[in-house]
């Protein structure tokens, strides 16, 4: 869907971005995640054609956005970090307008308009001014905007931000359903809103990229191992010890650490160099144990992230 | 072209929901009475033949359309930036020639319509005097077409700048420069006098339609003003666009 190669961009003598290469497949939800001026906004304005990068190459849906940027306009859709409403617009006649110069045709872009006000629950406002919403809302009718067009890939920035606790979850549901339908970028400085909806992150400090992949393959690249939650019910005269060093013995496992003991459940942190969910379920359960729990290991963005950047700073 | 119409639309439709538009039209209409009303129907009109009354009707008026042109236009672009919906139209498949020109001829029709809402004051000419319908419309042709190159400028001014105070400055400097090559062109020796007085935006090439009198040449004028700065600002957008 999206490939950068040496994608850099400079303001005058300052570099905000870059070099800064990678590939995104078709379809889910990729999250850029970095402080304040990491260059998050202004690899999606490249990527939005808002902003041309001064190095390097970017193709979207195999088009070179450099030479065919009108074509590339076509397939995305972009919510930029505050939403560009024309105030003296009522909501519907908005979406209307955005529907067009998006390329829909006048017959189809008034029942458009109408999916995308059930789908983003503006139908109350329709005939609202858009000057007159409250700040979600108007985050609402930028999203709208934004995805009027069924576009392939769907570009937002920072979309939570400024919103209250209620509005954010609301948000993060649009988000998770809208990644059915489209490729999405979401950028955030909030860690809790890419774990949340986000199947890979890609983390940006001082324009460079430091580290990609899912939670749990950053977890695995930064400590080379993977932290795998087992929970077991331990079969009948089994004592936590004997279960422990049982683990223990098991190929690919370097530690193991009790978390809790409840009666007969027991749940281990288990330390390896491998994703050796499988092996660790089949020889638990050959040895009469029940597997109630596991999962790679919670080693949460938040820590990941400031030792990321912890990393960059040494 | 589905981009122009749109935009094109949407312009006209801002037009007529903002008070500013509806203010500027009543300003320039009552300016435009006051003004008929003391030069044309003063005290020295009984003195002038109905050709003449015509004649300080359209030149007054050009004043006017020029302010209101002027006005109209430097918000045009400026006021997308400043409001940050320029972003909406950059990240859209919608070429720059028709967002100048989509907003261009939006406010041209609206220029358009209060220069028409003056019509009533040359047909009371027409009543009470003798003038003829051709000359009128000929006045008005030079009204529209001058109207034209203004907005055309200002729309270039406009997209230069987010700020429309700057724009308004820009834009203003370049009408009044063009106004002044007139003057200047007199006191200047030729060929320099004929340089100026050939690219003055008034005077010479004004003065034919507030006679009555229709030349290609003022036409091809005005047009090659007009087309002359919607390509600069239209060269100007596709540059900033991706700046």
């Amino acid at each position: 869907m999206i490939q950068l190669t040496e994608v850099r961009k400079y303001f005058g003598e300052k570099r905000a971005l870059g070099p800064v290469s990678f590939e995104i497949p078709p379809g889910g939800a990729v999250g850029f995640l970095g402080l304040n001026g990491a260059g998050k906004t202004t690899l999606l304005r490249i990527l939005a054609t808002d902003l041309r990068s001064s190095t390097g190459e970017v193709e979207i849906a195999g088009i070179n956005v450099a030479t065919n940027p009108h074509a590339v306009r076509k397939k995305i859709g972009y919510l930029p970090e505050t939403p560009p409403l024309y105030r003296d617009m009522a909501v519907g006649e908005y979406l209307k307008f955005v529907g067009q110069i998006k390329g829909l045709s006048p017959d189809r872009v008034d029942n458009r308009v109408r999916e995308v006000e059930e789908y983003t629950q503006l139908t109350s406002v329709h005939d609202e001014f858009t000057q007159n919403l409250s700040h979600g809302y108007r985050q609402r009718v930028g999203i709208a905007q934004a995805i009027i067009h069924k576009p392939e890939l769907l570009i937002l920035d920072e979309p939570t931000k400024g919103l209250d606790p209620v509005q954010v979850l609301e948000l993060r549901g649009l988000i998770m359903r809208l990644k059915e339908e489209h490729t999405i970028l979401v950028s955030s400085h909030v860690l809790t809103e890419i774990s949340q909806t986000c199947d890979r992150v890609f983390v940006l400090n001082q324009g460079e990229l430091i580290a990609s992949g899912s939670e749990d393959e950053i977890s695995a690249n930064l400590s080379g191992t993977y932290r795998i939650m087992l929970g077991a019910r331990m079969a009948p005269d089994t004592r936590a010890e004997d279960l422990v060093h049982f683990v223990q013995g098991l190929p690919d496992i370097t530690s193991v650490e009790v978390v809790q003991q409840d009666d007969q459940l027991l749940t281990l942190s288990v330390q390896s160099p491998t994703d050796c969910r499988g092996s660790l379920s089949r020889s638990l359960v050959k040895s009469g144990h029940d597997v109630v729990r596991l999962e790679l290991g919670s080693n949460e963005l938040e820590s990941l992230f400031v030792e990321l950047l912890g990393q960059k700073v040494n | 072209m589905n981009g122009l119409r749109v935009i094109f639309q949407r312009e006209i439709n801002a037009y007529l929901r903002s008070s500013v538009g509806y203010i500027l039209a009543a300003t320039v209409l009552m300016l435009d009475g006051l003004l008929f009303y003391t030069q044309a129907l003063g005290p020295e009109a009984e003195a002038r033949v109905s050709g003449q009354v015509l004649a300080i009707f359209f030149y007054t008026t050009s004043g006017l359309t020029v302010i209101a042109s002027l006005v109209l236009s430097v918000r045009l672009i400026a006021e997308e930036r400043q409001l940050g919906t320029q972003v909406l139209l950059n990240t859209s498949p919608v070429r720059d020639w028709e967002i100048v020109l989509g907003k261009f001829l939006a406010a041209l029709v609206f220029i358009t319509g209060i220069t028409l809402g003056t019509l009533y004051m040359p047909l009371m000419i027409v009543v009470n005097g003798k003038v003829s319908i051709a000359q009128i419309l000929v006045g008005y042709s030079g009204l529209i077409l001058l109207g034209a190159a203004v907005l055309a400028i200002g729309v270039f001014a406009t997209s230069l700048t987010r700020s429309q105070l700057v724009a308004t400055a820009v834009g203003a400097g370049i009408t009044a420069v063009m106004f002044l090559f007139w003057p200047l062109s007199t006191v200047v020796d030729p060929p320099m006098s004929r340089v100026l007085s050939a690219l003055a935006l008034h005077g010479r090439h004004f003065s034919g339609f507030q006679q009555g009198l229709l030349h290609t040449r003022d036409v091809f004028y005005y047009l090659a003003v007009t087309y002359f700065f919607l390509l600069l600002a239209t060269k100007v957008l596709e540059a900033k666009r991706w700046e």
